[in-house]
């Protein structure tokens, strides 16, 4: 989905500079997984918004529905129940594309213009360009991207960035019907959280923080978690993300190297050629075959 | 070139169309490859009727050359053992490359760089398939850490193989009357007898 075209931070394949005149507010959604009731609002309006239906899917015997991200969910709401100083406790985290400020699916992938990355902080897909290799996913530090089994192209989470380009919160946002999904500027966003964490230590959450990670550079999808000491309780939300050292070696040491190194290779044979010259077979040995054939 | 009677035969035509099928695959599938590797080489999925068909193609092209180079292995492996004579053309490689090859040890039908060459790309090949198959998004789904060694063993080992492959064929245009024995199967003797001495006094019989 292109509107926006004169304000791009990064674009996947792309070594030189992007269109980007256009300076726009740093934008975040924060999740506030404290006042989630678990209802999958912000799941029905993903669908309506974007205007995908995903096959009904089977109960799993949890209230996870559906049981993971695909190329038609682009958001499910995870289900963890865990035990803290003897009660029990309902985390539910509403998954799907962090946006961080560091990429990994953008690093990753070799398809110019695929990843785009606004200087609002989105990550957008750009499926027209797509050519569905999965390099998005080997990026990813979140395991979000999922590769279309009809088109296969690969999906994610805009975070609505059609209607945020005309000033529009995400549809998720939009549907909330706690306040648990907020939208403004990333410093807005920030602020908000930071009074949230004042109410909930107050109740006894001492632990309680804002997830945004610096491992990505920070991300504009952040939590307010009650256990930020440990994000893993929450369906496994990693707790110190970043691009894997082998993504970043595969896709940024090895790349100009590699190049270089096979360069060196095809011009060190020409001049080797052109400083030594051919290698033919001696005068002598020719005569000598010459001889033999002419007893 | 002039063909002679008397010209040795080096490959029959099933070995030389052996070696031309995991050639041609190499080329695309090296084109394609370097594509996703690096924007630079984006340009050339335009060979293959754009990214998608380039991403579809490339792996069934590896399959294709895996199987033409496990075939040409076979045929070739017992003519690759390494001895010491050719542990001593290694050792005195840096001669040969000044173009002075008349003191270089006698060689058998391969000499010590070619065999080593076989190897070398013997255990490249092994590994690029199975980092492939990891890689290969279409039909596998392996553990997201496995992919991405999976991705960097297949960039290296490729790019390693590119560049052996460049010193493959150049040898074979720097060693005048060595594209022949590819192309129509045959060198002269006088070839042979510079190139390959031991070879070619096992086939001709002569000193």
């Amino acid at each position: 989905m292109a509107l926006q075209s004169l304000d791009i931070a990064r674009r996947s394949a792309t070594t030189t500079p992007a269109p980007g005149v256009r300076q726009t507010t740093e934008v975040a959604k924060l999740i506030d997984v404290s006042t989630c009731i678990g209802c999958k609002a912000c799941q029905a309006a993903c669908m309506e918004w974007n205007d995908i239906r995903d096959e009904v899917g089977v109960n799993h015997g949890v209230y996870d529905n559906p049981i993971d991200l695909t190329a038609k969910s682009w958001t499910v709401m995870r289900f963890a129940e865990v035990e803290e100083k003897g009660k029990l406790e309902w985390l539910i985290r509403k998954d799907g594309c962090m946006h961080c400020a560091d990429p990994g699916c953008l690093k990753a992938c070799p398809a110019p213009g695929a990843i785009i990355q606004y200087a609002n902080g989105i990550v957008d897909f750009h499926q027209e360009n797509c050519i569905g290799c999965g390099y998005c996913i080997t990026g990813c530090p979140f395991n979000i991207p999922r590769i279309s089994q009809e088109d296969s192209k690969a999906y994610k989470c805009s975070l609505c960035s059609d209607r945020v380009a005309v000033g529009q919160a995400p549809a998720c946002a939009k549907a909330c019907p706690t306040g648990a999904i907020q939208f403004g500027s990333k410093e807005q966003m920030k602020d908000y959280a930071a009074k949230r964490l004042v109410d909930l230590k107050a109740r006894g959450y001492d632990k309680a923080g804002l997830y945004d990670p610096a491992g990505v550079g920070g991300t504009h999808v952040m939590y307010v978690l009650h256990h930020a000491d440990r994000p893993e309780l929450y369906k496994g939300l990693p707790a110190d993300p970043s691009i894997s050292p082998l993504v970043s070696l595969w896709k940024g040491f090895a790349k100009p190297l590699a190049t270089v190194a096979m360069a060196a290779v095809a011009l060190g044979s020409l001049f080797h050629y052109v400083m030594k010259g051919p290698n033919e077979v001696s005068k002598e040995l020719e005569d000598e075959m010459e001889k033999e054939d002419a007893k | 070139m002039i063909r002679n009677p008397k010209d040795l035969q080096r490959y029959t035509a099933e070995e030389r169309a052996n070696h031309w099928v995991v050639g041609i695959c190499f080329i695309l599938l090296a084109l394609s490859g370097l594509a996703f590797f690096h924007p630079a080489f984006y340009p050339l999925v335009q060979l293959f009727g754009g990214g998608v068909w380039a991403r579809i193609l490339h792996p069934i092209i590896g399959w294709l050359m895996m199987i033409g180079f496990v075939v040409m292995y076979f045929r070739f492996r017992a003519l690759n053992r390494m001895e010491p004579a050719d542990r001593e053309w290694l050792d005195r490689v840096g001669e040969m490359m000044d173009g002075n090859d008349h003191n270089m040890p006698e060689q058998g039908k391969y000499n010590g760089g070619q065999k080593a060459m076989f190897w070398a790309m013997s255990v490249c090949m092994l590994l690029l398939f199975v980092s492939g198959i990891i890689l290969w998004r279409a039909y596998f789904s392996f553990p997201v850490d496995v992919v991405r060694l999976g991705a960097v063993v297949h960039s290296a080992i490729a790019a390693i193989m590119i560049a052996m492959i460049f010193v493959h064929v150049y040898a074979a245009l720097w060693v005048r009357g060595t594209v022949r024995a590819m192309v129509y199967g045959t060198v002269t003797r006088a070839w042979a007898k510079q190139h390959h001495r031991a070879w070619y006094r096992q086939v001709t019989g002569k000193s």
